[in-house]
């Protein structure tokens, strides 16, 4: 499979928290020659299930991997003449929002653009202050009368935005975050038909991550795994972000290590990576790592988790930016771990 | 379609070629004399086709080709790109957009810093762009300067599209300021009118009016209508009483007054003359906002009568902007109906 074309297609199609049912046709198009067996849950998560070959007389264990399938967006609040008032759907800087061009999925998809006003007219204490958020619409150059027939309180916009490729590897669009993980675990599900593997698999594209990590509750409850590796994205080196916030772009999967991980799996990942040469980062994260392993890692009686970090410049922005480099090592080395935990004791209790 | 043609194509002020390419294959056959003066400006001569007494008129129709954007101002050590506004930008909208560089259309992106570790009391200021650059994807300042140079145009990574259908027929694109003035006066070429009809097509309008001024000159005009995509601020604004300046789909808008220049009384009576008796929908632009060619033609030589029509474009001066065809087409309806009224001399 073409990494760029995949997560091309899955970055450009739409699935706001809560609606993810595009992104999970797709997904499930993406990994139906790669897996045994697909389950769909209530909330939407999609769980796919690639049987793994243990050796005689060990018991059947498994190991979920959850990549987030949702995206922030924005969503209609109201009418006021033929503009679109609206509130956002997850954590959108509406800073970075004007003069946006979006999807507005109301009867029909139409095309939106978030107004800004003409710089002419403007004083210079506007210019310093962000837009409150009673000044901010979305024009569809439909008029008053017109509007209501297409567009209802409740319908979801998305940033309508196309991926493109950037110089030495890199893509930019919207929700990068976390299709870029959903792209690690097409690579690692690749790797593994390669591989032989004891344990089983359940690859997890999940849902509703950016309102609360929902769609990881459920999921990891239900499949009930053994261990878990979540892969969510981490913020990248970046104009305007200090060494100490981020991680290196191009510098491979940021292991996570702290009371969210396991030592086991983080030992499992490092030594993994450094027998299979595979550029890896350590990030230490201090408390709630603000993605699906913290739900994972609680489920049922407890899961020894892992975390992955694929370095993303501009978070939360339309135009999140990440190195292809990085989300193949990512993959890479969670097939190799896979691989390794046949020798691996991930049964001992935390620290 | 033409108006989509020059929409897409890039042109910030000074470096209009492409878009003046664009021009000159449309008006082929349209004139009778076609020149590029020093600085970039498309002056065309359409003669008068109809009869008239004595020398007819010279009348200069403006509109420019260049848009506003931004121009590459050095590179940094890792390799992201340093920029500046060329015309006028609220540095607010450039967070989050794509933009395209130089001859090359090397693609970028501007983006910021993430939500997460802005403080809540930042999250209400304007963003700071001394924290964005230009990222192209290079990882050095080496591997960046071979794709760019210094002083390479900028500018805003859009398509024109058609929004829904709608009683307003709006579309959206970038740079419909001035391409809509552009694509009109290239319609306006069809007709046949008792003066030497001027069409020019002028540079460098966005950083201060400097294509008209020489191109002005040049020609000498009897008097100079400027063809403009101008403010538009209709968004609901709840009780305030601030003016909309213009409001789309309410038909061309003639400018009485601007920052620039005020019109010739005569010119604004014959254009509303002229609405009024065709049954052309037109509004006055509402604040003496902004600033147009104009502004540069009537101070040519030793003087220009001189008047603005313009069609409303929302979110002007940003990446997508919106306009109604309803009013582009007006527009083009109401400088045909004006111009074959003129004979001879103006009263």
């Amino acid at each position: 499979m073409d990494l760029v074309a995949h997560l091309k297609e899955l970055t450009m199609a739409t699935g706001l928290s809560g609606y993810e049912g595009d992104v999970r046709s797709l997904v499930q198009k993406a990994w139906d020659p790669l897996v045994d067996a697909f389950e769909t849950d209530a909330l939407g998560n999609l769980m796919a299930l690639k049987r793994g070959e243990p050796a005689e007389g060990t018991p059947r264990r498994a190991i979920m991997l959850a990549a987030h399938m949702d995206e922030i967006g924005l969503m209609v609040t109201g009418y006021e003449g033929g503009f679109l008032r609206f509130t956002r759907v997850g954590g959108v800087d509406l800073r970075t929002v004007l003069g946006q061009e979006v999807t507005v999925h109301g009867r029909r998809e139409l095309i939106g653009v978030i107004s800004s006003r003409p710089p002419h007219v403007l004083g210079e204490q506007e210019r310093r202050t962000a837009v409150p958020t009673d000044k901010l619409f979305i024009d569809t150059g439909l008029t008053a009368e017109e509007v209501p027939h297409l567009v209802q309180v409740g319908d979801l916009v998305s940033m309508r935005r196309e991926t493109i490729a950037l110089a030495e590897g890199y893509l930019s669009g919207k929700a990068m975050d976390d299709r870029a993980g959903v792209a690690t675990l097409t690579v690692c599900l690749q790797e593994l038909s390669r591989l032989r593997h004891g344990w089983d698999v359940y690859a997890v594209a999940t849902t509703q991550e950016e309102l609360g990590l929902r769609g990881a509750i459920v999921s990891a409850y239900h499949t009930a795994p053994d261990a878990a590796i979540a892969v969510d994205v981490g913020f990248g080196a970046q104009v305007g972000v200090s060494d100490d916030e981020s991680v290196e772009m191009d510098g491979g999967p940021a292991i996570a290590m702290g009371p969210n991980i396991h030592p086991s799996i983080y030992e499992l990942l490092v030594q993994t990576a450094k027998e299979h040469e595979i550029k890896y980062q350590v990030e230490v994260a201090a408390g709630q790592t603000g993605t699906d392993a913290w739900a994972i890692q609680v489920a049922r009686e407890g899961v020894p988790t892992g975390l992955l970090s694929v370095p993303l410049r501009y978070m939360h922005t339309s135009v999140e930016t990440v190195c292809l480099r990085d989300i193949q090592r990512t993959g890479r080395l969670m097939a190799r771990a896979i691989v390794a935990l046949d020798s691996a004791d991930v049964s001992a209790p935390m620290l | 379609m033409l108006l989509q043609q020059l929409s897409d194509a890039r042109g910030i002020s000074g470096c209009e070629r492409e878009v003046r390419e664009i021009i000159e294959a449309a008006i082929d056959g349209l004139v009778d004399e076609q020149r590029v003066d020093t600085l970039g400006n498309l002056i065309c001569l359409r003669r008068a086709r109809r009869p008239v007494e004595g020398r007819p008129l010279k009348v200069m129709v403006a509109a420019h080709m260049d848009e506003i954007g931004l121009i590459v101002t050095g590179v940094n050590k890792d390799g992201t790109v340093r920029f500046d506004k060329v015309g006028g930008i609220d540095d607010r909208i450039l967070l989050s957009k794509q933009v395209l560089i130089g001859q090359a259309a090397v693609p970028g992106v501007i983006g910021y810093r993430p939500i997460h570790l802005i403080a809540r009391k930042e999250r209400e200021a304007a963003p700071d762009l001394s924290r964005a650059a230009i990222d192209i994807g290079a990882t050095s300042q080496s591997a960046a300067e071979r794709l760019v140079s210094l002083g390479d145009p900028i500018t805003f990574r859009t398509t024109y599209e058609a929004l829904e259908p709608g009683a307003l027929r709006c579309v959206k694109g970038k740079a419909l300021d001035d391409r809509a003035g552009c694509a009109v006066l290239v319609e306006l070429l069809q007709h046949d009118y008792a003066i030497d009809l001027y069409a020019v097509f002028t540079a460098q309008e966005e950083v201060g009016l400097r294509g008209a001024r020489v191109a002005a000159y040049g020609i000498e005009p009897d008097l100079a209508f400027v063809l403009e995509g101008t403010i538009c601020d209709d968004l609901p604004k709840g009780d305030e009483d601030t003016s909309h300046v213009t409001e789309v789909g309410k038909g061309p808008a003639i400018t009485f007054m601007d920052r620039s220049f005020i019109a010739d009384r005569r010119l604004v009576d014959l254009l509303v003359e002229t609405a009024r008796e065709e049954g052309i929908p037109y509004q006055f632009k509402k604040a003496a906002a902004g600033g147009t060619d104009a502004g540069a033609i009537h101070l040519s030589r030793e003087g220009v009568p001189a008047v603005t029509v313009a069609v409303p474009c929302r979110n002007i001066h940003a990446p997508v902007s919106i306009l109604s065809l309803n009013d582009l087409e007006n527009t083009h309806r109401l400088m045909a109906a004006a111009l074959q009224r003129i004979q001879g001399s103006l009263s």
